[in-house]
Parts: C-alpha cells; structure tokens; sequence
C-alpha cells in the first residue's frame, strides 16, 4: 500500500473543484503515534490516494461500484462519488514513515511520531 | 425549571427545525412522499438503489464489515441487511487519547422494500471494498418485450 502514498504537488484547479464528501474517521493517539481511519465505501485501491505535503494529509478516493449495463438510478443515498478530507499534521509526527492498509472500504492510517518525540524512560545513575 | 427551557418552542434546535422545514417547503422537497422505510440522513449503511430491465440491484455503503456476518434476507419483497461494525478504537485503555469519533459501530438493520416483479429465487450478494451489493432478478414476465405490430 506504501506505493500510493507520494509526495507531489497540489492537484491541479479543476480536480481541486471536484464535488466531494467528507469521509467519517477515528482519530486516536497512543504513546508511539497517531492512528486514522476512514469510512470509504467503494473506493478501490488504485482509486485511493494519499499525499503528504509540508505538514498537510489529504486523503482522497472515488468511489467506483461495478455497475451493470443499463443501470437506472431508482433512489440513491450516495450522490457524490468522492472522498475527500485534510488534516494539519504537527512536526512530531514521522511523514516519512506513514503506513497505509485498506481494507473492506476502511483505510488504515498509522503515523508514528518521531523518534526523539518517542516518550523514553531517562535513567538515573547514581553517583 | 431547566426542563422548561429545554422545551421551549423557541429554543435554537427547535428554530433549526423549523428552519428546515422552510427550507424544505421552498425546494419542495416535502410534498414528495417518501419511502414509508427511509431513514434520517447520514443512517449507516447509505443504500442506493438502481435498475435494469434484468434485475434491480441494491448497494450497501457498510465500511468494515466482516462478510459472513452480515445478513440479507428477503421476505414478502422486503429486503433486510443486518450487520454488526466493531469499533476501530481501543476501548479502556488509558494511554490512548481519542480526537474524533465520526465512524459508528454496532449493530445495525435496513429495510428496503423492492418493486413487486422481483424474483426471489434469483438473489446474489457479493461484498467488496466495503459496499454490499445485492443484485435481484426480475420476473421474466416483467421484462420489457417488443410488440410486433400486424
């Protein structure tokens, strides 16, 4: 999965423009980094991408459900076909070493933090 | 006395109720009727529904579901899906600091009530990427046929 994660420049204007919806997450902290994960439903992986960029994640994916030939929208719930959503990422976090998993329409965002951002137990040595 | 204001008409959810229903009457969105089984927006799994002139086809945006859990039963053109999400988050450990909760977990059921051509004996399910896809045959005699004109 690390290979869709890249470091580019921003998308260009009209795909920024895009109609997108932002996807549910869970975001939650544990002593070696932080944890995300998405709600995206239908989003295949070589429709899902990830990118960092100085302290910003987007995190982005098109939703793609195999239709038949012929399918006629009867009701719908989903009316937007993309997910899209940010997140500020401070300097202790480890960009580098970010690692993504996707899995039944949930992604899986692991960041560690730093390894001098590591809580660490400092020993005391007595004179 | 706190129970009287939280009951006023005026009070501010009550004024962004009334707010969408305006707003509803202006788009004419009320006048439509509704399915007597829809649900508020935002009810998880989201379902669309799609046809062809072969079958009806239901797909279920239920995220993170284990697929032999999940159920799917049609009954008098009913269809129920029912599920059970497990929260992603570690529940009582103390080390772990939770920022945002948006994905729900538990259990959950939705019923779609289907058009009277379907087929019951024709049903597939298939799940991936985390969309439940239900596909439904339509009677053969509900099928679009061309007439020859005499």
């Amino acid at each position: 999965m690390n290979d869709n994660k890249q470091v580019t420049p921003t998308a260009p204007e009209q795909e920024q423009q895009q109609r997108s919806v932002l996807p549910a997450v869970d975001v939650f902290e544990d002593a070696s980094g932080i944890t995300l994960l998405a709600d995206m439903a239908g989003v295949p992986k070589d429709k899902l991408e990830l990118k960092v960029e100085g302290d910003t994640l987007l995190i982005e994916g098109g939703v793609q459900p195999p239709t038949p030939d012929g399918l006629e929208a009867v009701y719908a719930e989903v009316h937007v076909p993309r997910y899209r959503r940010s997140f500020t990422l401070s300097r202790e976090l480890d960009t580098a070493r970010i690692d993504a998993n996707l899995k039944d329409g949930v992604l899986t965002l692991r960041i560690p933090k730093q390894a001098y951002a590591q809580p660490r137990r400092i020993a005391v040595t007595s004179a | 006395m706190y129970e009287s204001i939280l009951n006023h008409p005026n009070n501010l959810s009550g004024q962004f109720e009334r707010l969408r229903r305006e707003l509803d009457e202006v788009f004419g969105v009320s006048g439509l009727p509704s399915s007597i089984r829809s649900v508020a927006p935002g009810t998880l799994p989201a379902v669309n529904v799609g046809r062809t002139p072969t079958s009806v086809e239901i797909y279920a945006f239920a995220p993170g579901l284990d697929a032999s859990k999940i159920e799917v039963t049609l009954d008098r053109g009913v269809l129920r899906i029912a599920g059970e999400r497990p929260s992603g988050i570690p529940v009582n450990d103390p080390k772990v600091n939770v920022y945002t909760r948006e994905r729900g977990a538990g259990s959950f059921t939705r019923a779609i009530s289907l058009p009277d051509d379907v087929d019951p004996a024709h049903v597939k399910a298939s799940y991936r990427d985390g969309v439940l896809r239900v596909s439904i045959g339509r009677r053969e005699s509900a099928q679009p046929k061309r007439i020859t004109i005499q």
